[in-house]
């Protein structure tokens, strides 16, 4: 009778849980801790459902192809917020509607993707560069030169990711030039720089960034901030890299999508996740940074103080991998189709 | 490959008045799964692209130019002949190529093991040979990286016997793709010759044997003509997948240059894709492997008439 009385009363738990309503999120695959899901739909008697993808494109792809609508929230790396602004897919909020707007870092408030956070806050965060195996090489690291014209000791064991974006954004840093360049000495001397770079270089791979040092295939290796930690904390002696000419960041952002079918319950994620406690559990569980003011409190100690979410003192700024015009993306493609023909 | 199916006996005249309906269900698996799907493809490959993904429906050459066309850097340049992606087709090719030599050295050997055994036995032996693909292509592919990367058990024991001072190269080399697509798809090799062979005379090697003829005469007189179906069945099916894999060049290749399959994936992946582009890669890939088989056919069918 008492085991009934339960399952009874778990039922109707269940039942005024569903009649609070809904929110449906698209996410990217193991990006935020179950945990925090439960932690949510407890405080506030949601059902959240969770969709997930696996490149911002995949993302871009089902919005387009008929899920907008169906969800109320994504989230998408930097470019693809501007994208997915431009293509007017996303739909605007103010800080009044977000108790925590406040909690966002200063310096994440105006991005270019998306100035003043109308339609987007952050979610993680993190530095794409490169790291090294200090078992093999034992010089200096503080330059892309390292990737572009390795010394000798690394030539032909460097991993380079298989990503058009970061490759030549990381390529334009070295070099100097900007982004979405349309100068024609400019793109020649990108295009000449890696073709002669690439005899160098060992292979390409996003995916296998992390395991290709940890495994020793390779040495030296274009990567993720979070993805070198990993590394280390695999037992591999590699070092992140925080270069002088500059490095890559992209953030990804929570956004609100245009025709969310629960807007009130997606804001109130928003701001449950601009808590910082809450940042901290998802930085705790994916190792990037978060954001968001006040999170150190609640980080875990290797976290906190890891190298790779850390940068020394002086380092430059990171800059955006950009999304280009028609125009120049045409010439950028063109490069990377040359370098990989 | 009607060719080698048995002959069908005296034609039977009872199901003639249903010879409609029943042909229906095959109509309907010709057209929902090769007749639309192509025809989608070839209707895309003449559209523009979209940036960033997708098309818009004005009709163009643009992706067949773009392929057999190069315009320089910036797109100004007076047109000349593009090698760019004939060079990517070749080095397909090849490695396709040498992955169905390699499949056709070790598979032809071990289909006519299997088939001499006892006709108990063989249902082990081929049981055996099938058993390493009930496990996904990726995990098998990504194992072989294993077993070749420089700290592998491979170059470990190589270099434990002494016989080689430092690692061998061998990941990220068309070698190791190479014996990624042969180690794909081996039993496609292994399984058409495996049917010919059995039911190959094995009275008619004897009898030639007593006609005095040498080993090599025998193989090269009388098997090879008999089984040559069930080879080239076998060379067909691992030539075309690996046409067009495009796992076994990534993972084990290092993806440092493009095939058919990432050149097509390329275009479907990323902000940065050109579908169009991608279906008219798919559309010239399909046509040369179309011509090889109509070859191929036309070849079989006169070999028929001959004997």
């Amino acid at each position: 009778m008492k085991h009934l009385l339960a399952t009874t009363a778990l039922i109707l738990a269940a039942g005024s849980a569903h009649a609070e309503g809904k929110l449906s999120l698209y996410h990217w695959f193991e990006y935020i801790p179950q945990e925090l899901l439960d932690k949510f739909a407890a405080e506030y008697g949601v059902e959240v459902t969770l969709d997930t993808y696996d490149s911002n494109e995949a993302m871009l792809a089902a919005l387009k192809a008929g899920k907008l609508g169906q969800y109320d929230l994504a989230v998408p790396g930097d470019y693809m917020v501007e994208i997915m602004r431009v293509d007017g897919l996303l739909d605007s909020f103010t800080p009044a509607e977000l108790p925590n707007f406040g909690n966002i870092a200063p310096e994440w408030v105006d991005v270019p993707f998306d100035p003043g956070r109308e339609h987007s806050i952050p979610y993680q965060w993190g530095a794409t560069a490169f790291s090294v195996n200090r078992d093999v090489y034992d010089g200096p690291i503080d330059s892309l030169g390292v990737i572009f014209t390795p010394p000798d000791a690394l030539k032909g064991k460097i991993n380079v990711l298989d990503s058009q974006g970061e490759v030549l954004a990381l390529g334009s840093i070295f070099l100097g030039i900007p982004q979405c360049s349309t100068d024609r000495a400019q793109l020649q001397a990108l295009n000449d720089m890696l073709l002669a770079a690439k005899p160098d270089w060992a292979s390409f791979g996003s995916d296998t960034a992390k395991d290709v040092l940890v495994s020793g295939d390779a040495a030296a290796g274009m990567i993720y901030n979070g993805f070198s930690a990993k590394a280390r904390a695999e037992g591999a002696n590699v070092e992140y890299a925080w270069p002088k000419e500059g490095y890559v960041v992209w953030m990804d952002n929570v956004v609100l999508l245009k025709d969310a079918p629960n807007r009130d319950n997606a804001l109130k994620f928003m701001n449950f996740l601009l808590e910082p406690e809450n940042a901290a559990a998802v930085t705790n569980y994916a190792a990037y940074a978060a954001g968001v003011t006040g999170v150190e409190p609640f980080l875990d100690e290797a976290i906190r103080t890891s190298p790779e979410n850390n940068p020394p003192e002086g380092a430059r700024k990171g800059q955006f991998v950009q999304a280009c015009d028609e125009a120049s993306q045409k010439m950028y493609d063109a490069i990377w189709t040359n370098l990989k023909k | 490959m009607a060719g080698f199916l048995p002959k069908s006996g005296a034609e039977s005249t009872g199901y003639r008045g249903l010879v409609g309906p029943l042909l229906l269900p095959t109509w309907v698996m010709v057209g929902v799964f090769l007749v639309i799907p192509v025809a989608l493809m070839a209707i895309y490959s003449f559209l523009t692209k979209e940036f960033r993904g997708g098309v818009i429906w004005d009709f163009t050459l643009a992706a067949y130019d773009q392929f057999f066309f190069n315009r320089g850097l910036f797109g100004d340049e007076p047109p000349s002949i593009e090698w760019t992606y004939i060079a990517i087709f070749w080095r397909s090719v090849w490695q396709a190529g040498v992955a169905t030599l390699l499949c056709l050295a070790v598979g032809f050997p071990t289909a006519w093991f299997i088939a001499t055994r006892p006709a108990a036995q063989r249902g082990v032996w081929l049981f055996l040979v099938t058993v390493p693909y009930w496990v996904n292509l990726l995990i098998r592919t990504v194992s072989l990286k294993f077993l070749l990367r420089d700290n592998g058990p491979l170059n470990g024991s190589l270099m434990s016997l002494g016989l080689i001072d430092g690692p061998l190269p061998l990941v990220n080399t068309d070698l190791a793709v190479q014996l990624g697509l042969f180690y794909s798809y081996l039993p496609f090799m292994v399984l058409p010759i495996y049917a010919a062979v059995e039911r190959y005379n094995f009275a008619l090697s004897e009898a030639a044997a007593d006609l005095y003829a040498s080993r090599w005469v025998t193989l090269r007189e009388i098997v090879l003509p008999v089984v040559r179906p069930g080879i080239v069945a076998g060379c067909i099916l691992v030539f075309v997948p690996s046409l067009g894999a495009f796992l076994a060049p990534d993972l084990l290749g290092g993806a440092k240059t493009f095939m058919i399959g990432s050149l097509i994936d390329e275009q479907f992946k990323g902000s940065q894709g050109n579908w169009p582009f991608g279906a008219a890669v798919s559309m010239i890939l399909m046509t040369l492997v179309m011509i090889v088989l109509i070859l191929y056919a036309r070849a079989q069918a006169k070999a028929e008439r001959r004997s």
